[in-house]
């Protein structure tokens, strides 16, 4: 129970395509995350499969329902938002029984509800206080627990985690997951932070300009990203692209290397640069080096890498590994890493 | 405002302007307490005898003392009920996306700037009035008799007057109140199953208890003075049906010349006013915390 099919579905605010025709299947159970920089239509479709927003054309479907000019609260979907959006005059329990009241459900399974959604949620303490006197990350879980007791049949998440601190992001991350594994509910979410899109989904489906560039397994976006978009979007630091003079017989516009794959070498490499700005994490280190005619690499070291500032040094890659683009941008996969498995 | 030199400096600067404020209101409100214990009549020049608190056994044994106490609760109460009720309904509808929305908030808030007695006269001479009015043509399209408004009705008919000047101020607060709604809680709620009811009571109107607390305490103030709207329509009758304390007081000591009672009726509407104000701020000054 929770599968959603989105059928060319468009939408377009007066005469912008914000979204453009998009087919996508989500399955039942699995976690799904929506990533893409801002303004790519991400949020717009979480909406409009929400029923928050009109779909221009196209259908959804929910459960093989059709279900794209149901009312929001007949979807059976629960929603978790930017802000939270509790209601400030409530208390924590009121916040969690408000869906239930208005579902009319008898009070006393309403109690029961709430105690099973607190205990999963570490809220018991805070039942009686208003929203206002708790923390950013508390906040975050009445919300969920607001989206738990409903039961629905997927959970939508918009950019949940943005108001929340770097420290209790990881924790709510992994908290978020841990509930999608004991809830084995679909859950879809929406997020600009690939390493939210990488660490938390099953899927990831890639946005840029109101289309999905890519739906893949993380490792899949990683490994064989169909174009450069993907491939600079997805992977921390970002992927490093050089521009190749077109030889004939070899369609090889550009080519991406991620910062990991990179060798210092002290003898001679594919490429030779001066160290710049040097990034030490202690588990590794991030080189900035500039090149010639090519610009500025980010380079994944060692974390005791002793490169300074202002070295001179010789940069190879595994063959292997280096992504191939054509002219339009586009992965060459004969060429690129994965090519020789698929080939 | 942080050191100490800050904070005296502040204090030296503030003393005269604050000074002066408060001679304004301490002058006037000695001598009114000070006449109201004389027997001063400025039709019977004399010597202002002290005469104790006669002035206000006089003002509070009067008849129509109580009745315009009742009249003004009734004048506060109805048009507070009317402003409200119609405000957020106002503030609701202006909130909506229509067509010319910024010129159709600018006439509604266009009777606030009329002046009370200019209104009063428009709604007494080419609406309520028996034979005239809008209303009357519009009793007589109906085939009924016209209701002559200020004979029959007064006191509603200055409820109504009042309401119609005070409606703007109420609605503009209440507006700006409900544009400072988070959009997301409406939506949540829409997820949440709610109907246009539920999120009205549950979600628009507890985020709008501060407003319509500071509508309440502001219009309070005013309406508790209410004066030129009776002087230019009903004059406080028939009787004193239409008469509250403020114009009580006026016929007092401007119609029967009697600076003392009229003196002791204003102490008394001070009192009044204090045990409202503390009445208020008991029953809904907590909205206001935080």
């Amino acid at each position: 129970m929770g599968s959603i099919t989105l059928k060319q579905v468009t939408k377009s605010f007066d005469d912008v395509n914000v979204i453009k025709p998009l087919d996508l299947d989500i399955r039942d159970g699995e976690f799904i995350v929506f990533v893409g920089p801002s303004g790519c239509g991400k949020s717009t479709l979480l909406r409009m499969i929400a029923g928050l927003e009109d779909t221009t054309s196209g259908t959804i479907e929910i459960d093989g329902k059709e279900a794209t000019s149901v009312p929001p609260a007949k979807r059976g979907l629960a929603m978790v938002f930017q802000s939270y959006a509790l209601y400030p005059h409530m208390s924590v329990r009121n916040n969690i029984a408000f869906p239930l009241k208005q579902a009319k459900v008898a009070p006393a399974v309403i109690k029961e509800k709430i105690e099973k959604a607190a205990t999963m949620l570490n809220l018991t303490d805070y039942l009686d206080r208003k929203p206002g006197q708790l923390s950013g990350g508390q906040r975050q879980r009445v919300a969920i627990g607001r989206a738990i007791v409903r039961q629905p049949s997927a959970f939508l998440f918009d950019e949940p985690l943005l108001n929340l601190d770097a420290s209790l992001r990881v924790n709510m991350r992994l908290e978020i997951s841990q509930l999608h594994k004991s809830l084995d509910t679909t859950m879809i979410y929406v997020t600009h932070d690939q390493v939210e899109a990488m660490t938390m989904a099953d899927r990831i489906a890639v946005f840029n300009g109101g289309i999905i560039e890519q739906v893949g397994t993380p490792l899949e976006l990683y490994r064989k990203p169909v174009n450069r978009f993907v491939a600079g979007f997805i992977g921390s630091p970002k992927m490093n692209f050089i521009d190749v003079a077109p030889k004939p017989g070899d369609a090889t516009h550009s080519l991406g290397v991620r910062p990991e794959h990179f060798k210092i070498t002290t003898e001679q490499g594919l490429w030779q640069g001066q160290v710049g700005v040097v990034e030490h994490l202690g588990s590794e280190t991030f080189l900035h080096v500039h090149v010639d005619h090519i610009g500025t690499l980010t380079v994944k070291a060692d974390g005791d890498c002793q490169a300074v500032y202002g070295d001179q040094i010789n940069l190879t890659a595994e063959q292997a590994k280096i992504m191939h683009f054509d002219k339009q941008g586009m992965t060459i996969p004969a060429l690129s890493w994965g090519g020789e498995s698929a080939a | 405002m942080a050191t100490t030199q800050s904070r005296t400096l502040a204090k030296i600067m503030l003393f005269p302007s604050v000074s002066l404020l408060l001679a304004w209101m301490i002058v006037p409100l000695c001598m009114t307490l000070y006449f109201s214990f004389l027997d001063y009549n400025l039709l019977m020049p004399g010597d202002n005898e002290f005469i104790g608190f006669l002035n206000y056994e006089f003002f509070l044994t009067d008849p129509a003392f109580v009745e315009s106490f009742f009249n003004t609760l009734l004048l506060v109460g109805g048009v507070l009920l009317i402003t409200l009720c119609g405000g957020v309904g106002l503030a609701i509808l202006l909130d909506e996306a229509i067509w010319g929305r910024n010129y159709v908030r600018m006439m509604v808030l266009a009777p606030f700037f009329v002046m009370p007695t200019v209104s009063a006269l428009v709604w007494k001479n080419m609406f309520m009035n028996p034979v005239n009015g809008l209303f009357a043509h519009f009793a007589q399209w109906l085939g009924v008799t016209p209701v002559d408004f200020f004979a029959e009705l007064p006191l509603l008919s200055i409820i109504v007057i009042v309401s119609w000047q005070w409606l703007p101020f109420a609605a503009l607060i209440l507006l700006t109140a409900i544009q400072s709604l988070d959009r997301e809680q409406l939506e949540a709620a829409d997820l949440d199953g709610a109907g246009p009811f539920s999120k009205f009571f549950y979600i628009v109107l507890p985020h709008l208890s501060r407003a319509v607390t500071a509508v309440i305490l502001i219009e309070t103030i005013f309406l508790l003075s209410v004066f030129a709207e009776i002087l230019v329509t009903t004059s406080g009758g028939p009787g004193y049906a239409s008469t509250n304390i403020t114009y009580l007081i006026y016929t007092q000591s401007l119609l029967q010349f009697d600076v003392g009672g009229g003196s002791a009726g204003g102490i008394v509407a001070v009192i009044i006013a204090n045990i409202v104000a503390i009445f208020l701020m008991r029953l809904i000054g907590k909205n206001l915390e935080n």
